[in-house]
């Protein structure tokens, strides 16, 4: 196991109302995140419980990309990973960014 | 005085010889290895049908055992090296020479044997291209084929996996060669005629029925989020705006997605009836939800599908069918058909380069290529219109004259960044290319250039190689959709951001997709027993694919 933690500035708040959204699984190859808009609307952080050792460049790199395409301002991530590969990794941020975004139901 | 009738007397001598073995026509099983060293000479070339389906177990088991003293160095022509006997023959020195279309099963061992000098390599062909020269310069003299059912004439129904037999047979019956075909079941009359008789010269009947690969089923449960995600960049990004009707799918699971998101998503885009109704492609069954929802008006297949039979016959407004009902295939035509007739070819592969060349040869393994460099590769003798085929001619060449333009065949390689055991999908250099330097190739094994891939679409995007300019342009363009690859990550930012602008890349945002939709609950089948249930129970899987 491994943690790691991201801290970042975004352009702008994420929108929509919801305060907290889950998306994915913890399985082989797959990851669970939990997304809480906890923090102030610049900030954005992104917490993460790997089982996969020694990927902390290409999760930044993922990362990175992540907040320039998104601007998940205000948004805290938690991530329970289960070894997915950074292509699912990505995926799953812009999903659990799109579902927070949407109205509450 | 000159003699023109040689190889004629030479083939009827061989008949002579194995007509000692045979009643009429027929021959004992126990006696196929006396018939092959009665009608095989030494260094043959010898078709011994097998592709990438069906295969004629019997009589290449038949040939393996025979005396070295009476057959041997025989070169080999047939589409696909797929039984460890194949290659057997080569070990044992039943065989010397190899030209061949695919080897899926056995590439490792194929690999192995040509870095071991054990088998002489031709060369490896795509389907059409080997049947090309059977006809020219690689003539079987002898033919070993797999049918249903024989009569006593020799008449063969060859059933719905007629597949290369009808041109292996022409190729050798017409030039003087010898045809011997195993069949299941020698009956009074075949449901139809599928081989007339005066082709065929021996038949053995089998103990069981000739083998059949189940390759074509893909079983929905294995599809993944990215595959779906990746599936619906190829619907919107390219299936729409082509409006391709006329197309060929790869066996991999991006275009199973693509098959099962049509009924579903396809449907949400208002695309029925104006894509994906005419289609050059074995009997998918993760097209039946597809076929079932009316997406699909005709489609002609190169072989068959284990478990598709009733299905087909049910739905005969759809394949192709004959007097008896059952579907009638035929590979060399449907290679044409997908060469000639189809506006785009879509699939998947293991390797692609900076240029967008692409292989299925890794160091390891020699896998051949099937089909897929003839459906994917642009047609020069083309000559009729379609509007994607104008469209995608005028993105590559804006300035010309519309009416002395070539259009252009969609070539769409499809995966994701990363394949199995996450390998990446993009390299700098083609395993193909070590490959050639260390076995002295003329040529590297490429499945597909890169100057006739129009599109790569990866879960990242889809890169439209057709607008870029030069030769820089294009590499960005790969590395755009390459995600985190070595390859993707060597990217120039800005310049990838420049070519998104000008709709050279376009991600799942820029087409307006949801990352939400990329969920299995948006595949029309999620399981193979979905896929039954959509068929009516006219689809009976095979039992690997049965887990109920």
């Amino acid at each position: 196991m491994e943690d790691l933690s991201f801290q970042h500035r975004a352009r702008e708040r994420a929108g929509g109302t919801r305060q907290t959204a889950i998306i994915g699984v913890v399985a082989s190859g797959n990851l669970e995140v939990l997304v809480e808009r906890i923090l102030s609307d610049a900030e954005c952080r992104l917490e993460i419980k790997t089982a996969a050792v020694g990927f902390g460049e290409v999760w930044n790199a993922v990362i990175v990309d992540f907040v320039e395409r998104y601007s998940p301002g205000g948004l805290k991530f938690s991530i329970n990973d289960g070894g997915a590969r950074p292509d699912t990794v990505s995926l799953r941020l812009a999903q659990a960014v799109r579902l927070i975004e949407e109205d509450d139901q | 005085m000159t003699t023109w009738q040689r190889h004629r007397e030479a083939r009827d001598a061989r008949i002579e010889a194995g007509s000692r073995l045979a009643r009429g026509k027929i021959v004992e099983a126990s006696d196929a290895t006396r018939l092959m060293e009665a009608v095989i000479r030494p260094g043959d070339r010898v078709c011994l049908e097998g592709d990438n389906q069906k295969q004629a177990d019997l009589l290449s088991s038949a040939l393996l055992a025979v005396d070295l003293a009476k057959v041997n160095d025989l070169h080999m022509v047939q589409s696909g090296v797929v039984l460890p006997e194949h290659l057997d023959l080569f070990d044992r020195g039943v065989a010397k020479k190899l030209d061949y279309a695919y080897s899926g099963p056995q590439s490792a061992r194929i690999a192995r044997m040509l870095f071991g000098g054990k088998i002489e390599l031709g060369a490896v062909h795509t389907y059409l291209e080997l049947f090309a020269r059977y006809f020219i310069d690689l003539t079987p003299h002898v033919a070993l084929i797999a049918a249903v059912s024989a009569d006593r004439d020799g008449n063969l129904y060859t059933g719905p996996n007629t597949e290369d037999t009808p041109t292996v047979v022409e190729a050798t019956a017409f030039k003087d060669g010898v045809v011997i075909a195993q069949v299941n079941e020698i009956v009074d009359r075949v449901p139809r005629v599928d081989i007339p008789a005066d082709r065929v010269h021996f038949i053995v009947k089998a103990e069981k029925p000739f083998f059949v690969e189940p390759l074509f089923t893909r079983d929905p449960a294995a599809i993944t989020e990215g595959q779906i995600l990746t599936a619906m960049l190829a619907i919107k990004g390219i299936y729409a705006p082509y409006g391709v009707q006329r197309l060929n799918h790869g066996i991999g699971f991006s275009t199973a997605a693509i098959e099962l998101l049509l009924p579903t998503y396809g449907e949400k885009l208002g695309l029925k009836g104006k894509v994906a109704s005419h289609f050059a492609l074995n009997p998918h069954p993760a097209l039946i939800p597809a076929i079932e929802s009316g997406w699909v008006q005709q489609i002609h297949s190169f072989g068959s599908e284990v478990g598709m039979d009733e299905y087909i016959r049910a739905r005969s407004d759809v394949y192709f069918t004959g007097p008896d009902g059952s579907l009638r295939s035929n590979r060399a035509f449907c290679q044409t058909a997908g060469l000639y007739a189809c506006d785009m070819f879509i699939g998947s592969t293991l390797q692609i380069d900076l240029q967008g060349n692409s292989s299925t040869v890794t160091t390891s393994r020699i896998a051949g290529f099937g089909g897929a460099p003839n459906m994917g590769a642009d047609a020069r003798g083309r000559r009729h219109p379609s509007e994607p085929w104008l469209k995608a001619g005028a993105e590559a060449d804006p300035e010309s004259s519309a009416l002395l333009r070539r259009g252009r065949k969609l070539v769409v390689q499809i995966g994701e960044t990363f394949g199995d055991k996450n390998v990446p999908l993009f390299v700098e250099k083609l395993d193909a290319l070590t490959l050639a330097e260390k076995l002295n190739l003329e040529l590297a094994p490429i499945m597909i250039y890169g100057d006739d891939v129009t599109h790569i679409v990866t879960e990242e995007g889809v890169a439209n190689l057709l607008l870029c300019r030069n030769d820089h342009e294009r590499e960005q363009a790969i590395r755009g959709v390459a995600g985190y690859t070595e390859v993707g990550r060597g990217r120039d930012r800005n310049m990838v951001e420049r070519l998104r602008q000008r709709g050279v890349i376009r991600r799942p945002e820029d087409l307006g997709i949801n990352p939400l939709d990329a969920d299995r609950s948006m595949l029309a089948a999620r399981s193979i027993k979905d896929l039954v249930r959509w068929s009516g129970g006219l689809y009976t899987p095979p039992s690997k694919f049965r887990n109920w």
